[in-house]
């Protein structure tokens, strides 16, 4: 008898073993081995063709050049700004999806949200760009309308990446929302307002709070998807795009610098991981909650 | 130079695909990877290449710098034929070790312009062996949309009445062009590390203030082309066959050689240190370097070839577009020499502060 029992805790552990092998195999493969490899790199400094040395020259490299740690500080602000427009345009989004419309239409809502995802980024990129370049669809409507005289160029702005990246990153803080939303008992809500409270008041007491893991868990997909993005920045921020992984890029593959893109690298996987640990500490969400709602 | 781990990853994956069953790859013989410029490797020839051989082309499309990028993650794999401007094979060899020497007995060098093959001989020569064989060359200079302005050399990009109207490419073409309408030649500083970064910041300087002008960067042709076509843009440093290619749409657009002088590239076929198929790469290094294969592929980019004769059999409005912009012959153009290996560090920084600019 305990001899079976054995055998059979013995195969339920093989099972799960070769469940979880496919996703372990990947994370090993795929992402530590490879992040191992970076860090490596960004320790050593090239001194002549093929011959390298350990050191700390590419980090020092990142604070002594004023330039790099000014686009780094300049990306994670852009990007703590659009997770904030994101949070303000998904939020209304979700509360209609979650608690006023009904049955089709709320499912008919959430597919007009999804159904830019449907074409690739570099499609919806691009598709920014006809609207929004001087010849293009966006400005000669102002002057059509008498608004501006002159065809505007409304390409290349800061405003212009911020509007790019909230479109991109929407659905990212719709969902979370719209699960957190759901579950909050409408019968709350009508309590609150039997005792007095105003619109503002019950946001920020009953939704609010019951929503933090839910506005948590999307800021943080939010930024972390704003943060790494690349194509969206570069494209519709031009010659003035400044964003901290067209410099990883550049150092790859323009400069053939992979040491410094590899701290450049580091660097970045440093800064949102610090953000992220510091959103949860501000909201005092806890890391596990907040992931099952994402 | 792709470290063991990288390389133990990319192992685990191939393994899983065998073990998916991957069906085996078609015959290595039959298949010629290369990696090129758009318009260098025309569908018509590829067809003809392949009804004579039997040998399937796959292009991949890519620039200088990613060329030199991909072929350095592999260790030269991945590709049977890369075509690098000449002056950049020199330090990516000795830095990267990406190509393997050409055995100039497979090609039939009487095919090449005797100039241009000497250019490339003294460019792309290290330990007495050869790495590169001419294949396209041009120039850039500039273009401008008579219409709107009128231009003669590189810093006119910068003058008030263009702001926001010019667009140049964010990288050491433009550095150089800048430096030689600065009166200093850039390419005789090569050796003098210390003149260069001077000469560079200097040029990095005026760029900076010139960045008003420029629309945007750009990263490929057709977004410049696009731009001058919707009118958007009136003025840009332009390589010759986009500026004559606007020139037949709209004859107002015209490409000239600045001042200064126009700078002149030449592309290459190399081989990958390991790529599997020499032979079909020096078959068709052969077969395009026919002189009619040759003037179907100059059709197709709107460049000259290295392929002796074929110039003649040149589309005569080109040769006609040529001559308008280079009326005194290519006495005003500077060739690119080999660049040494660690100039492209000084240039990147200074290229960075252009950016960040305000």
């Amino acid at each position: 008898m305990p001899e079976t029992a054995v055998t059979a805790l013995w195969y339920r552990r093989l099972v799960l073993a070769l469940l979880l092998a496919p996703a372990l195999l990947w994370l090993f493969a795929l992402i530590i081995l490879p992040h191992l490899d970076l860090a490596l790199l960004s320790f050593r400094e090239r001194v002549a063709p093929r011959q390298y040395v350990v050191s700390l020259a590419q980090y020092r490299t990142f604070f002594g050049e004023p330039l790099y740690w000014h686009v780094f500080v300049r990306t994670a602000l852009l990007s703590a700004l659009a997770t904030a427009l994101t949070l303000l345009v998904a939020f209304p989004i979700a509360w209609i999806i979650a608690k006023l419309a009904r049955g089709r239409m709320s499912a008919l809502l959430f597919v007009v949200c999804l159904i830019p995802f449907w074409v690739s980024e570099t499609v919806r990129t691009l598709g920014w760009m006809i609207l929004l370049r001087e010849s293009g669809v966006l400005p000669a409507l102002l002057v059509h309308l008498g608004i501006t005289r002159q065809p505007v160029e409304l390409l290349y702005h800061d405003a212009t990446i911020l509007v790019g990246l909230v479109y991109t990153s929407l659905l990212f803080m719709v969902v979370p929302l719209v699960g957190s939303l759901e579950s909050l008992d409408n019968a709350l809500i009508e309590a609150a307002y039997d005792l007095g409270g105003k619109g503002w008041s019950i946001l920020r007491e009953i939704v609010i709070p019951h929503a933090a893991p839910g506005i948590t868990a999307g800021c943080i997909v939010v930024f972390m998807l704003t943060l790494g993005n690349y194509l969206t920045p570069t494209l519709l921020g031009g010659k003035n795009s400044q964003w901290f992984t067209e410099q990883i890029y550049t150092q790859f593959i323009t400069r053939f610098n992979w040491e410094q893109g590899a701290a450049f690298g580091f660097l970045l996987l440093a800064l949102s991981t610090a953000m992220v640990w510091l959103g949860l500490k501000i909201s005092g969400q806890r890391f596990s909650d907040v992931m099952r709602r994402a | 130079m792709i470290s063991s781990s990288a390389r133990c990853a990319l192992m685990v994956f191939l393994a899983l695909g065998l073990l998916a069953g991957t069906p085996a790859r078609a015959d290595a013989a039959k298949v010629l990877r290369i990696i090129t410029w758009a318009d260098y490797v025309p569908a018509e020839v590829v067809a003809q290449f392949r009804k004579e051989t039997g040998i399937q082309v796959e292009v991949t499309l890519s620039n200088n710098e990613e060329m030199i990028s991909k072929l350095r993650a592999t260790g030269g794999a991945g590709f049977d034929l890369a075509q690098p401007s000449q002056d950049r094979i020199l330090g990516a060899q000795q830095e990267f070790g990406i190509y393997k020497p050409l055995d100039t007995s497979k090609v039939r060098l009487d095919e090449f312009v005797p100039e241009l093959l000497a250019t490339v001989r003294t460019n792309a020569t290290l330990g007495g062996r050869l790495y590169g064989l001419p294949y396209v060359w041009g120039t850039e200079g500039l273009v401008y949309n008579s219409k709107r302005t009128r231009i003669s050399d590189y810093q006119d990009l910068c003058k008030p009445e263009l702001r926001g109207r010019t667009a140049v490419r964010l990288k050491r073409p433009t550095l150089m062009a800048f430096a030689l309408a600065s009166g200093t030649n850039p390419f005789a500083l090569y050796g003098d590390t210390k003149a260069y970064t001077a000469l560079m910041q200097q040029v990095g300087k005026t760029l900076a203030a010139c960045k008003a002008n420029f629309r945007f960067f750009y990263d490929n042709k057709d977004q410049l082309l696009n731009g001058m076509r919707a009118g958007e843009i009136y003025a840009a440093m332009m390589w010759d066959s986009g500026g004559w290619a606007l020139n037949r749409e709209n004859p107002d657009i015209k490409f000239i050689n600045p001042r200064s002088g126009a700078i002149a590239w030449m592309d290459t076929f190399a081989l990958p240190a390991r790529g599997r198929n020499d032979a079909g790469a020096y078959a068709w290094i052969n077969f395009v370097m026919r002189p009619e294969i040759a003037a179907k592929v100059a059709r197709s980019i709107g460049n000259f070839t290295a392929a002796r004769g074929a110039d003649q059999l040149m589309d005569p409005r080109i040769r006609a577009q040529f001559a308008a912009t280079f009326p005194d012959g290519l006495k005003n153009i500077k060739w690119y020499p080999a660049i040494p290996s660690g100039l492209e560090e000084i240039e990147g920084g200074v290229l960075d502060r252009v950016k960040a600019a305000d």
